[in-house]
């Protein structure tokens, strides 16, 4: 076997899983005394190029509560053609068509290596795909003009059979019809009624004509010949819809001096989900809501349009002053909640300088799985190409996007499910495997995603359940089932089942196998969801204190130190990380909203909470390349020391890549140095990260901010806010004068910071 | 708004018991005698009346001049035939076309006509027995050969008089006679302008002999009234039987009929003024005037006073105090048509701009500027006519006095030498100090089911192409477009457009405007697009199979959108059905004919509470006027949909069971007429009046928030304002008094403006001179808007009795106090209102006054609604219809044939009459009209190969079909509305619809006969004064 790491690597990579342990602690009081949960990052979708779905349906356990799916860890009676579930231990008889199988014939799903399979089930006429634009109108000339070709420019992304719709809205709310011939026909809701699904779909004409698809059947797109008045396969409306949105105008209601255009953002959406929940309920449909400023009018309100009143900030939050805040948020939670039912999902692309209410709405992602995107403008790049990015295709030529998910978690006896993070709701199925304790999203072992991406990651928690004086459980390992159905984006419904398994070890015994089995940067992050989960409800110092004592209470227990000697404090290998990366994480946006606007917290939190590891990672603590002509760019420490003047860096925080020319650098490069021949190196070496953030770029969704800049200009803000102030104004001095620039913070240092842990971890009195 | 200003005497809420007096003239009982000795004695003239009707009516009929004489030599016969008895022939009286009458009454009003109804026999007084020495011109001596043998007693003041009236008469002789003598008497009563100074044909009769005047305060006139209801109900208390009943019971014994022709003829006064006044100039410098008739052709010349187009009155002098009033009850009103269309050759009015203070007004009642304010200390300052404030004279508009006292300018001035002017308007008359934006007019068309299917959204779009091109305007941002079913669509058509843009609202709730930019577009501009979108809507619904409708949210959008465009304007709606849609305003069918003749009926004429109203006032504060054009094929509950239109200066316009092919045209027409009209916006009125009296009650398509302000989101040229006045204190003689109306309003281009009216009254403490001065036109219009409202509240009964009672009292009072004393039997009648119980009666039978389950409740409604904002002119013919003989007329003379009596009397077998009342128009074809006039009219060769349901008479290359057709066309352009025109034929049955319009006779559904009208109200009389 090899090292923790090329097992944890080759896990992610066939299963799309990171447990934060891979020996399990054999009993509850032993986990709970790990501090850190068993727990595990999963990506459904993850790409498996090699993993070729199977045309057949999955065979199941019989036993009712059960339903485990047949895997390799099952155990098989070849000659009486009975397998026990690894689950439930019951035994059962292999179905007709499995008549074939042997020892040398074995099916897929019985193989070690597919412990991740696919499945590929077909029910009833494939549904296709829905995409119901909703559009601001309210918009700067510019922009909307952006928007528009946008928009035009994704019509021809889309697959042709997929439906399509388009909303617009301002102080009114306009639902387009497609279908008709001659006149552009519309149909117009006043922006500040709430209207109820019911009265939408009869003012839209919808009740009267076809039947409202029975619960649970998606309806045919026959039967939906009502609905196709505006929601039309593309193409057929290819050149319609062009022209329409080609003429779509600004909000043309004036708007007096001093007050914000109205935009019924509340309503807009309300008529989008009820639109579709009316016509198209357990289908995948995205609904693409794009804005350009806060709703100011109507249900989900969340600033007046006086303009002297400026919308909400943390300041305000923290004093209770945001007087739309609860009921705005309430009232998108509900929407949210009625499209994820039926399996919608929602994403916001919101372009405004200011803040324009992501925090109130970013459950409409949240909760069904879509997208956020926040930019200055619709006429930006980041914006441009991060929405084309929505419709990017993987290798098969396949969208790059699942919908209507349902993520089941089955776990042996021994283990309990305490719930998820990540973009999901909850299903409420109390199975046997329910934990009562709680974490995340909890009570159920099914989640709804409405739209997946291969991306798509949640945290998942679990409890050992095994009392301390039972003994290791039979077999010595415990297992974990996910089992995801979703609808490809090929219309096909597909179920992926990845069955996992890991060794259960006595913690009294076994300490150092469990101690080296920790996944420090999977438990960095599912710490950090959960912190971030906290956060959404709690105030921010709590979390923070919750953070450190779950820190200093892992060092204690895994440290090696002689009690009151923080010197003698020593972390092994595999937790030597962790501190740092709650260095950074206490540091994070996630958790600290000092510098951003509530907007800006919901839109980090929000994807943070969806990423899958490597890309947490670089949230939590920023990645910083070095380039000079010392040698090739190499990785740095993100830390004051860094900056140097004769260096080009490179920092990727997920959401902003940065470069930033060290002093000399920028002096070289004013002089245009780089313009002359004999200079050419200098040439390559400016050219270098530009490259490599081009690379960054490409692969990243949504798009980061991408930002240029140099010793002393105002946009090297975002290095020097990310990096350990190692160096202050207060200790530039005492430092000698060999590296960096100092950063002007009062905020601690790495070095303080674990000088701190160390004594609060070898401290008897806590 | 109270009721209370309907009449004086007894309240409605109080009428009830005793009010069976009405039947009990009629009825059995009692009322037995009475027509026991009415149709008795004269049996012996049964015959020979009837003959002497027939005969001169064809006749006479036909031919206007020329056969007077002989046909007056029958009437001389008859004269002959009882000379013991009537002395003066009768016969002399209803001759429509006689000129002795005209002769008569040209010469100088006789104060008042006499009927006399002695104990044997209904004894007509002897009029106008031909005073050779009238004045104007005689229009046929010839004529008035005949009656020379008579006493002289001149003035057709023609009473039967037995000695003892000489009283009477003697000085109206003198009077007529001799021009001085009448002055010299006249000029201590009347002060002020002298009247017979300026010619006037007024010579104010004499003053009644003492015995008349004498009684200063006789008893008290509500004493008598309660008296006259208690007397009544004693011997009348279960008689619920309906005065209709009456003439019924009367139909079976041969009745000794009282010769029609002798009794007060509408034709014959309207000819007579016609005569006496038509195509003169009216010089309006004397206060008190009474103008001529509206039927009457005549110039106006403003010097002062309003036009009579603009303003007429009950009566032109006002009693000096309350109790006069009220002892005679003659109604005081104003009906003003602030709009009215002036005739090419009158200046239209002035425009004066008083700079940026805004016009000058009085500091106290806030009187505009007019020629009633005397400027006085040298010209600094002036005393108001209305309040008598004196006030500073600003200095930019300071000018000294001549040495008459008045100022040097006073001819440089409109609003110090006219009548009626207008203001330009200060941003302090604007809405939010905001100049308005132009008008807009947003047509909304019903597309469901029935309108689609009838044909009438394809008629209405290909119009609106044609029509709009004439809309009165040349703005920028002003028509819109809707169509409507159970959702309204809009439509966007700015002219940058390729195609139009649908935008359908379903929110019918809280309804609002989906558009703003390219709802209301300018015309010109946006052609292209609107002609697209006309095309496109018929096709658009063609296979729409919607019958449900909207209403309330129709005009509710109408108004938001006028909101958004901060504009007033119009909506046109044109709408089929009932809106039983879900949506505000939703209708139940409530027509319910068992309440027909029961205490409730008036809830038929009520509109619903709730929506309406409420819609009505944001109608009005918005300035959106809703005209509303309907095309049911049922019940509709018109009551309630037209409450709207009704309180937003709007019209309504019914067109039942509509087909484009007999329907289209009168539609059109009317439509035409209606977008063309001169109109102005968001209108406020007030009618303020000189110390003394004060305006109390207002009727029309009005709303009124205060007492005081008439508000109307729009007035247009045909919209009156009836106003009743009452005294406050007592009125001077010599300053006699004034009213001035200031009309708020918004021009179509946008302007606000003022426009003023000013009238000055005559006041006296001679009821004579308020009953010379009155006006019956105006008079019947009062009363049929007051008595229209009154049914909303009130049993019809009641109604019904109450204007009888008024009238009695009315002629009571002026045969008490201004007529000799003559015997009881005589019936008296003031000469200004000697037609009035003819309208009186008309007005009694009129659809929504009739207790009837034949007629519509719709139907009802609709003309209930039409009357209140009707003016003196359309009352006048809508209660007295024209109808013409086109059979015999003279084909080369441009003149119209001469009207007949609305009698079927009057009709011929071989004649062809046509007739109109300014909302139905009907051509009448005798069984033995002669077939060579059907086919040169029809062009087919007899009555029988006529086709049904004509709506337009062929275009004949013929003089007469060309004469008939051009006097229809004539007609139409002159009436408000547009008529469908019907053709009947005699005893077919459609005639039945014909014959509701003759008034004179006995209702088709019920209803007194003219005669049998006045022969009861007589009776009334009667019974008041004893």
């Amino acid at each position: 076997m090899a090292t923790y790491q090329e097992f944890i690597q080759q896990n992610e990579d066939r299963d799309g899983v990171r447990f934060s342990w891979n020996f399990w602690p054999s009993s509850r009081l032993e986990a709970t005394r790990l501090v850190v949960p068993v727990s595990c990052l999963f990506t459904p979708l993850k790409e498996r190029p090699d993993l070729p779905p199977v045309q057949y349906e999955p065979v199941l356990c019989s036993r009712a509560n059960c339903k485990a799916v047949l895997n390799p860890l099952c155990q098989v009676d070849f000659r009486a053609k009975i397998w026990a579930c690894n689950f439930c231990f019951q035994r059962n008889p292999f179905p007709p068509s499995y008549a074939g199988i042997s020892e040398v014939n074995q099916p897929a799903e019985l193989m070690p290596q597919f412990s991740t399979i696919e499945y590929i089930v077909q029910h009833g006429p494939p549904t296709p795909l829905i995409f119901l634009y909703v559009v601001d109108t309210c918009l700067e000339e510019e922009d909307l003009q952006a928007l528009k070709e946008s928009l035009q420019m994704s019509l021809s992304l889309l697959p042709p059979n997929a439906l399509v719709g388009l909303i617009t809205f301002g102080r009114m709310v306009q639902v387009h019809e497609l279908s008709c011939e001659g006149i552009a026909k519309s149909y117009v809701f006043r922006g500040t009624k709430d209207l109820s699904s019911k009265q939408i779909q009869e003012m839209l004409g919808l009740t009267n004509s076809a039947p409202l698809g029975q619960q649970g059947r998606p309806l045919v797109p026959q039967d939906a010949a009502a609905f196709c008045r505006f929601l039309q396969p593309v193409h057929r409306v290819d050149m319609n819809l062009t022209d329409l949105l080609g003429e779509l105008q600004r909000d043309p209601w004036p708007v007096p001096q001093g007050k914000r255009p109205l935009r019924s953002t509340g309503v807009a959406l309300s008529v989008a989900v009820g639109l579709l929940e009316g016509s198209f309920p357990n289908t995948g449909a995205r609904v693409m809501l794009f804005i350009g400023g806060p709703p100011t009018q109507g249900p989900g309100m969340v600033v007046g349009d006086e303009l002297k009143t400026p919308i909400r900030s943390w300041h305000d939050i923290q004093k209770d002053n945001a007087r739309h805040l609860k009921k705005a948020t309430k009232y998108y939670e509900a929407l949210a909640n009625r499209s994820a039912v039926n399996g919608h999902s929602i994403d916001i692309y919101a372009c405004a300088l200011d803040q324009s209410g992501l925090l109130e709405m970013k459950c409409l992602s949240t909760l069904t799985g879509g997208h956020i995107v926040m930019g200055d403008s619709f006429n930006t790049s980041l914006f441009k190409q991060t929405f084309q990015r929505v419709f990017s295709k993987d290798y098969n030529g396949d969208f790059r996007m699942a919908f209507g998910g349902v993520l089941e978690v089955k776990t042996s006896r021994e283990l309990k499910v305490c719930g998820a993070i990540g973009p999901c709701v909850s299903l409420n199925s109390k199975g046997s495997c329910v934990s009562e304790n709680e974490m995340g999203v909890g009570g159920t072992n099914q989640w709804k995603v409405c739209s997946l991406t291969p991306s798509t990651t949640l945290g998942i928690y679990f409890e050992v359940v095994n009392q301390h004086n039972a003994p290791i459980p039979q077999g010595g390992r415990g297992a974990v089932q996910f089992v995801t159905q979703y609808q490809h984006s090929n219309t096909q419904r597909r179920i992926r089942v990845t069955t996992i398994a890991r060794n259960w070890a006595d913690a009294q015994t076994q300490i150092q196998h469990i101690e080296s089995s920790f996944d420090q940067e999977a438990a960095a992050v599912l710490m950090a969801r959960l912190g971030v989960f906290r956060a959404e409800s709690e105030e921010g110092p709590d979390v923070l204190r919750w953070l450190d004592r779950q820190l200093i209470r892992l060092c204690q227990k895994f440290g090696q130190f002689n009690k009151d000697d923080p010197a003698s404090f020593r972390l092994s290998e595999s937790l030597s990380l962790y501190p740092q990366f709650m260095f950074h994480l206490r540091r994070s946006p996630f958790l600290q909203v000092f510098n951003n606007s509530p907007d800006e917290s919901s839109y980090y939190r929000h994807h943070f909470v969806r990423q899958d590891l490597t890309q947490s990672l670089i949230m939590i603590q920023p990645i910083l390349y070095s380039y000079s002509f010392h040698g090739p760019p190499e990785p740095v420490l993100l830390d004051s020391s860094s900056i140097l003047p004769d260096r080009i860096l490179l920092m990727d925080t997920f959401f902003q890549l940065v470069i930033y020319h060290g002093e000399t650098i920028s002096q070289w490069r004013k002089a245009g140095y780089q313009k002359m021949a004999e200079y050419e190196n200098f040439k390559q070496l400016l050219q270098a990260p530009l490259d490599d953030a081009q690379e960054l770029l490409h692969a990243r969704f949504p798009m980061p901010r991408y930002i240029d800049t140099e010793h002393g200009g105002s946009q090297a803000r975002f290095l020097l806010s990310k990096v350990n102030p190692s160096q202050t104004h207060n200790s530039l001095y005492t430092w000698g004068q060999e590296t960096g620039s100092p950063i002007l913070t009062d905020d601690v240092s790495l070095q303080v910071f674990m000088d701190h842990l160390k004594k609060l971890a070898v401290s008897s009195s806590t | 708004m109270s009721q209370q200003g309907y009449v004086a005497a007894p309240p409605y809420s109080q009428a009830q018991p005793g009010m069976g007096g009405y039947q009990g003239g009629f009825g059995t009982g009692p009322a037995q005698p009475l027509y026991g000795h009415y149709g008795g004695p004269p049996q012996a003239f049964t015959t020979p009346p009837a003959g002497m009707l027939k005969s001169p009516a064809s006749s006479a009929a036909g031919m206007p001049p020329p056969p007077v004489s002989s046909q007056y030599s029958p009437n001389v016969q008859q004269n002959g035939a009882h000379p013991q008895r009537y002395p003066s022939p009768p016969a002399v009286y209803g001759q429509p076309t006689q000129s002795p009458y005209n002769s008569m009454a040209s010469r100088g009003p006789p104060p008042s006509q006499q009927l006399t109804n002695e104990m044997s026999a209904l004894n007509l007084g002897n009029y106008g027995p031909g005073p050779m020495q009238s004045p104007p011109p005689p229009i046929s001596s010839v004529a008035h050969q005949p009656f020379q043998t008579p006493p002289p007693p001149a003035m057709g003041q023609p009473q039967m008089l037995p000695g003892s009236q000489s009283l009477n008469m003697s000085p109206q002789m003198s009077s007529s006679q001799s021009p001085q003598a009448s002055m010299s008497m006249t000029s201590p009563q009347m002060p002020g302008p002298p009247m017979a100074g300026v010619g006037r044909p007024f010579p104010g009769p004499p003053p009644p002999g003492p015995g008349g005047f004498q009684q200063p305060g006789p008893p008290g006139y509500p004493q008598q009234a309660g008296q006259f209801g208690g007397h009544m109900a004693g011997p009348q208390p279960g008689m619920p039987g309906a005065f209709p009943g009456a003439p019924g019971s009367l139909a079976g014994p041969p009745q000794k009929k009282l010769d029609p022709d002798s009794i007060p003829s509408i034709t014959q006064v309207i000819e007579d003024d016609q005569a006496k006044q038509g195509g003169q100039v009216l010089t309006t410098n004397i206060r008190g005037q009474v103008p001529p008739l509206v039927t009457t052709d005549f110039t106006v010349q403003d010097q002062g006073n309003a036009s009579p187009r603009f303003i007429r009155c009950t009566t032109y002098c006002l009693p000096c105090t309350a109790d006069l009033g009220k002892q005679c009850q003659v109604p005081l009103a104003s009906i003003i048509k602030p709009f009215a269309s002036l005739p090419k050759n009158e200046t239209p009015l002035y425009v004066v701009s008083h700079g940026d203070t805004g016009p000058i007004r009085c500091n106290r009642c806030k009187a505009y500027m007019c020629p009633y304010m005397r400027f006085i200390d040298g010209g600094r300052r002036y005393q108001c006519g209305f309040c008598s404030c004196v006030n500073e004279v600003p200095v930019f508009y300071f000018q000294h006095l001549d040495h008459m006292g008045r100022r040097v300018d006073l001819y440089e001035r409109p609003e110090l030498s006219l009548g009626s002017y207008e203001f330009v308007a200060t941003l302090d008359y604007c809405k939010n100090n905001k100049p308005p934006n132009p008008p807009a007019y947003i047509f909304m068309i019903d597309v469901s089911y029935n309108n689609i299917k009838s044909g009438l959204v394809k008629l209405i779009c290909e119009e609106l192409k044609t029509l709009l091109e004439k809309l009165p305007r040349y703005t920028q941002e002003d028509v819109g477009f809707v169509t409507y079913n159970k959702v309204l669509h809009f439509y966007n058509v700015k002219s940058a457009l390729a195609q139009p843009q649908m935008m359908v609202v379903s929110d019918t709730a809280e309804m609002f405007v989906p558009l703003l930019d390219g709802f209301l577009v300018n015309y010109q501009d946006s052609r292209a697009v609107i002609y697209n979108l006309l095309d496109q809507i018929p096709d658009m619904f063609a296979d729409t199979n919607e019958s449900e409708t909207i209403f309330a949210p129709v005009i509710q959008a109408g108004v938001e959108a006028f909101k958004a465009a901060e504009c007033s304007g119009k909506l046109f709606i044109f709408h089929s059905s009932m809106p039983t849609a879900e949506a505000p305003g939703k209708l139940k069918n409530r027509d319910d004919k068992k309440l027909v003749n029961t205490e409730k009926e008036k809830i038929l004429f009520q509109p619903q509470k709730g929506v309406y109203e409420q819609l009505s006032k944001d109608c009005v504060a918005q300035g959106c006027c809703v005209d509303l054009f309907l095309f049911p094929s049922q019940y509709v509950d018109l009551a309630t949909m037209a409450d709207v239109p009704s309180h937003t200066g709007g019209s309504i316009y019914k067109y039942s069971n509509f087909q484009v092919e007999t329907d289209g045209e009168h539609f059109l027409r009317d439509l035409r007429k209606d977008v063309q009209k001169s109109i102005g916006f968001d209108a406020v009125m007030r009618v303020r009046t000189s110390t003394g009296f004060r305006a109390t009650d207002f009727f029309g398509a009005i709303h009124m928030n205060n007492t005081t302000d008439i508000e109307m989101a729009a007035v247009d040229c045909d919209k009156a304002v009836t106003v009743e006045f009452k005294h406050d204190d007592t009125l001077n003689e010599e300053n006699g008094a004034f009213l001035q109306c200031a009309l708020l309003y918004t021009t179509i281009n946008g302007q606000r403006r003022l426009r003023i009216h000013n009238l000055s009254l005559n006041c006296s403490s001679q009821l004579l001179e308020l009953y010379k001065s009155c006006e019956t036109d105006s008079l019947i219009n009062f009363f049929a808007k007051s008595a229209y409202r009154a049914i909303l509240n009130q049993p019809l009964k009641n109604v019904r009795e109450i204007l009888v009672n008024q009238t009695a009292h009315m002629l009571a009072c002026y045969r008490k106090n201004c007529a000799s004393p003559s015997a009881a039997s005589q019936l008296i009648l003031p000469d200004a209102m000697k037609v009035f119980p003819v309208y009186m009666n008309s007005l009694m039978k009129t659809a929504p006054m009739l207790g009837s389950t034949e007629l519509s409740t719709d139907d009802r409604a609709h003309q209930r609604l039409s009357v209140m904002a009707m003016g003196v002119e359309d009352t006048q013919l809508l209660l007295y219809p024209r109808l013409l003989p086109l059979h015999n007329m003279d084909v080369s003379s441009d003149i119209l044939p001469a009207p007949v009596r609305c009698s079927e009397e009057r009709l011929t077998d071989c004649g062809m009459f046509l007739l109109e009342n300014g909302h139905s128009m009907f051509l009448w074809l005798g069984q033995a009209i002669p077939p060579d006039l059907i086919q040169s009219i029809f062009n087919v060769p007899s009555l029988a190969h006529l086709q049904g349901d004509m709506c337009a008479l062929p275009e004949l290359d013929n003089v007469l079909s060309k004469k008939v057709r051009s006097i229809i066309s004539g007609l139409l352009d002159k009436r408000p509305n547009s008529m469908k025109l019907q053709i009947v034929r005699q005893k077919d049955k459609p005639e039945m619809l014909f014959r509701q319009f003759l008034v004179e006779d006995k209702g088709l559904y019920s209803g007194a006969s003219y005669m049998d009208f006045l022969c009861y109200v007589h009776r009334e009389i009667r019974q008041l004064l004893t």
